[in-house]
């Protein structure tokens, strides 16, 4: 198993390095010069020579792209065009704000899906199961940043009960949570729908088992189905969970964007429209990292939930 | 069917084998660890070498695992081997280019075990059949009828079945279509691999007697491979033993049904009685599992199974000896007979 | 997942050959909520394709007076827009957009990624390594994040939102198609052909294509939704269809300053792309199920 590990953890870096390589590539990507964009647009030839030297522009590609990624390697993501701040405190900040918003909303996806999942399989085939199998259709294709439109039509327009953007500034934990609680509700659908369907499948496994039948038929011991219920099914949700919760920290873009919450999301979108390459890159750098690191670890979680998955 | 001329007959009487083999070997690369690096080789097929003659039915006999398909596999070049030779009808296979190749494949055709892996679920059975005669240029109209024609021959109306599709069909009438697409070819040789093994013992039957029917009928030489000694003893000239990928000893099969010599043919003959069909041969009482064809033991393979076992066993592996007219064993224990020239 | 169950067993009637079409056709044709689900995506993709006919008014045209009309008005059944544009018109005409940038990746995804999938898949070896190992590349970035990305740097406009979406579906089609094909590379069928002497072009077609095409057509129908959401997503972000065009997500955008005025309109694009997406969600899972052979 250790081994299988060592195997996934070796495998991780020439994707980490493939992922560095397109991050790399966006530069050239982009439409016109990427010096264009730094120099003031009266200036001299002899100027912008000077930049491009200086920004390591006039060496051949792969020897910028190794310079690049050394200095990546150590924490140093270049300057942001707009701010002239490092991009490394600007990231940090926002991939902060993007964690507390993910990990909410990862919950609730996780209580409500394991409650629709579960709720879906002791109901199985009457209407209880048809609604919440419903609810997860709906979760899957719902088009996240419109129903965080909807939200704040319905909670902050109609009820005026909750703020419809930003963060709180200074207004302590509860005004904090209160700006959250929309966001977290419109992330929350997409991996609420996936939870529910592997809840309620794996759910559905177990009470098909013939001990489980025998138990229920005997009417006795309904905590003792359910707490089997739960345990069986608890890996597979774990997994999904832990994949989701690495969509969620870089799906919620759009989240971040209806509802100008200031994580990663929000930089990215900024950082598009002022043509702030270093910015861009930065953040999507990391969160491929985080993502790819969020991955091997879900592996290897699996790996020890369940031992028959290390069998290459 | 006349029982085959004995080995000595070869060269003089003038019929030359149609297929034979020399020192095949086939060794599977174990690849393992971060940087997938070979670790360990499987040693499926090691220095085979046999003959088969004209219109006679060679039978490999041998437990899971032995190598009987890798070397069926082998001859029609399914897998490149790592050494030796094959030659047929007088052509070494080993060498053939691709065009050569794909003529010498229209006259040795492969009859799979497995029924249900080996048809196109996405073709009907008409269609399968009729594909290899595709394949080598026969127009649309005239494969359509030959392969109805064969359809009919091994028991399945096309009318009926021609535009069924596999999962339609039973596991025999799955085989009898694999027996038609190998046939419609008009081949030489038909190595059959496992046909029936997978087969319920009264499907079993039927489709041993259409074999053999359909052999007298067009001239066929049989390579029959199986795991099962009652099936090999019934269809069977020659008989093949093979164990962890090499041959243990080769005779009629009434030489090796009256007196096996190799200490493994006696063990397998002894679990396997022939007046009790129903006792199959899949785990025979010899001591212990089959070595790891991983890591075969050294000298004689079957050394560490053996009650007669010597010291010498260990050290190089027996070659064969002949004991008999047309009857080999790779044993120690036996002295070359003198054999009349 | 089909909210209506399935039939565990279907019935092959005696006697009558059955086509695997034929069977799947059958599975359909019980399933409610895929039939629904498919009317809907059929009046859906008609009126978008006919929105230059049916479409009362010009989607361009508006005045500033009409501004944020409310639906139910007797010219603007579904009321304008900010600038007065008449949001029936417009929403037939975003249709067609949404569609099409939503529909072009998935489409060149499956060519693309089955081509690829399929070589790597049959060729094996260092081959199928290079291949792989690069898609997986692809799969350091969650699906939003890596769209947004390419768009971000190529920058907006349809022609770049197809490119960075295809980019998202071909990693994701490769590894399907892959392992497909080695999943029936390995089967005896495909030695049986081999040893008939049929050369690699007739296996591909007849033998590996027919098998794979089924089910990596079925995955691609499923990615689908996600491709519409995203397409509509990019525009959303004005990374995308560029205005002054209609488009689901770029109406969306534009309205989303209007809530406080009127509630009811800003809304409506937004349920067009979640009608869609549903629709073909429930259409590619119960072609999922019905496509599923049980043997």
């Amino acid at each position: 198993m250790w081994r299988y590990v060592g195997r996934r953890l070796v495998l991780a870096i020439p994707t980490l390095l493939g992922a560095s390589i397109i991050v790399f590539a966006m530069v050239h990507l982009a439409p016109g010069d990427p010096i264009a964009a730094v120099m003031p647009v009266d200036a001299s030839k002899e100027q912008v020579e000077a930049v491009k030297k200086a920004y390591g522009f006039d060496q051949p590609l792969p020897v910028q792209y190794l310079k690049w990624l050394g200095r990546v390697v150590t924490g140093d993501l270049g300057k942001s065009i707009a701010t002239r701040r490092a991009v490394i405190l600007d990231v940090r900040d926002a991939l902060a704000n993007s964690l507390v918003l993910a990990a909410s909303s990862s919950l609730m996806a996780f209580v409500a899906g394991i409650a629709l999942g579960l709720l879906a399989a002791f109901r199985q085939g009457r209407a209880l199961d048809k609604i919440a199998s419903g609810i997860a259709v709906i979760g899957v294709s719902v088009p996240h940043y419109w129903a965080g439109i909807i939200l704040i039509i319905i909670f902050s327009v109609q009820l005026n009960w909750l703020p419809a953007m930003g963060a709180a500034s200074d207004g302590g934990v509860v005004d904090y949570a209160r700006h959250m609680a929309l966001p977290t509700i419109a992330l929350a659908l997409i991996p609420l729908g996936v939870i529910a369907r592997v809840v309620r499948s794996a759910a559905l496994d177990v009470l098909a088992q013939e001990f489980v039948l025998a138990l229920r038929a005997k009417g006795l011991a309904h905590r003792r189905v359910f707490t089997h219920v739960v345990k069986n099914a608890a890996p597979q949700t774990i997994t999904v969970l832990g994949l989701q919760f690495g969509f969620q920290l870089g799906g919620s873009v759009l989240v971040e964007a209806v509802f100008s919450w200031p994580g990663t999301g929000y930089l990215l979108n900024l950082a598009i429209f002022q043509r702030d390459i270093p910015v861009l890159q930065g953040v999507i750098l990391v969160l491929a990292t985080f993502f790819v690191l969020l991955n091997l670890l879900v592996d290897v979680l699996q790996t020890f939930i369940d031992p028959r998955i290390a069998r290459h | 069917m006349s029982p085959t001329p004995g080995l000595e007959a070869r060269g003089r009487t003038g019929t030359a084998p149609l297929l034979l083999t020399r020192g095949l070997r086939k060794h599977f690369p174990l690849r393992g660890g971060v940087l997938q690096r070979v670790q360990a080789w499987v040693r499926a097929v090691d220095d085979v070498t046999f003959d088969v003659k004209p219109g006679e039915t060679l039978g490999i006999v041998g437990e899971s695992g032995c190598g009987k398909s890798t070397l069926a596999r082998l001859i029609l070049r399914l897998v490149e081997p790592d050494a030796g030779s094959v030659w047929f009808d007088g052509e070494d296979v080993r060498r053939a280019l691709p065009g050569r190749m794909k003529r010498l494949r229209r006259d040795m055709q492969l009859v799979f075990q497995d029924p249900y892996a080996s048809l196109n679920p996405r073709l009907t059975i008409e269609a399968a059949v009729a594909f290899s005669l595709l394949v080598h240029g026969v127009g649309r109209a005239e494969a359509r009828d030959k392969a109805r024609a064969l359809l009919g021959r091994v028991g399945l109306d096309p009318r009926l079945y021609g535009r069924r599709y596999p999962h339609e069909l039973s596991g025999g009438q799955r085989q009898r279509v694999n027996i038609a697409r190998a046939l419609v070819l008009d081949p030489k040789l038909l190595l059959l691999d496992e046909p029936v093994s997978a087969l319920d013992k009264s499907v079993q039957a039927q489709v041993l007697n259409l074999l053999q029917g359909l052999k007298t009928e067009r001239a066929l030489t049989y390579v029959f491979i199986s795991h099962d000694l009652n099936v090999i003893e019934y269809v069977s000239d020659r008989v093949l033993v093979m164990y962890l990928g090499q041959v243990v000893e080769t005779g009629t099969a009434e030489a090796l049904a009256e007196a096996p010599k190799h200490p493994y043919t006696q063990a397998l003959f002894a679990s396997a009685p022939s007046m009790d069909p129903d006792r199959r041969m899949e785990r025979p009482p010899i001591a212990g599992d089959p070595p790891n064809p991983i890591d075969p033991p050294s000298g004689c393979r079957f050394r560490t199974r053996c009650a007669f076992a010597m010291p010498k066993c260990a050290e190089v592996p027996p070659p064969p000896v002949t004991v008999a007219p047309s009857h080999d064993v790779a044993c120690y224990l036996y002295e070359p007979a003198t054999v009349p020239a | 997942m089909s909210v209506v169950a399935l039939p565990q067993e279907v019935s092959t009637v005696a006697g009558a050959p059955m086509s695997y079409w034929r069977t799947v056709a059958w599975r359909l044709a019980r399933d409610r909520a895929t039939l629904v689900a498919g009317a809907i995506l059929l009046l859906i993709a008609v009126s978008a394709l006919l929105a230059p006919w049916i479409a009362p008014h010009d989607p361009n045209a508006g005045s500033i007076r009409l501004r944020l009309a409310p639906i139910g008005g007797a010219t603007h059944p579904l009321g304008t827009d900010e600038q007065g544009r008449d949001m029936l018109s417009r929403l037939l005409w975003g249709g067609r957009m949404t569609l099409v940038a939503g529909l072009t990746p998935v489409v060149v995804a499956f060519l693309v990624g089955t081509v690829l999938g399929v070589i790597a898949g049959y060729a094996g070896g260092l081959t199928n390594t290079l291949v792989m190992r690069t898609m997986d590349v692809f799969y350091a970035f969650p699906a939003v994040l890596l769209a947004i990305a390419i768009s971000g740097a190529l920058g907006p406009g349809l022609p770049n939102t197809l490119i960075s979406l295809s980019i998202v579906f071909i990693p994701r089609v490769v590894r399907v198609a892959e392992s497909a094909t080695v999943q029936v590379k390995g089967l005896e069928f495909v030695a049986a052909a081999r040893a008939s002497g049929a050369g690699v072009w007739p296996i591909l077609r007849h033998h590996l294509l027919a098998n794979i095409l089924g089910p990596v057509l079925v995955f691609a129908s499923t990615q689908v939704s996600l491709s519409i959401i995203l397409a509509a997503g990019l525009s959303f972000l004005g990374l995308g269809v560029t205005p002054p065009a209609a488009e689901w997500g770029l109406m969306l955008n534009t309205l989303r300053q209007s809530i406080y005025v009127n509630a009811i309109v800003p809304a409506l694009p937004g349920l067009a792309i979640f009608v869609t997406s549903m629709a073909f969600n429930l259409v590619s899972d119960g072609l999922r199920d019905a496509m599923e052979i049980r043997s």
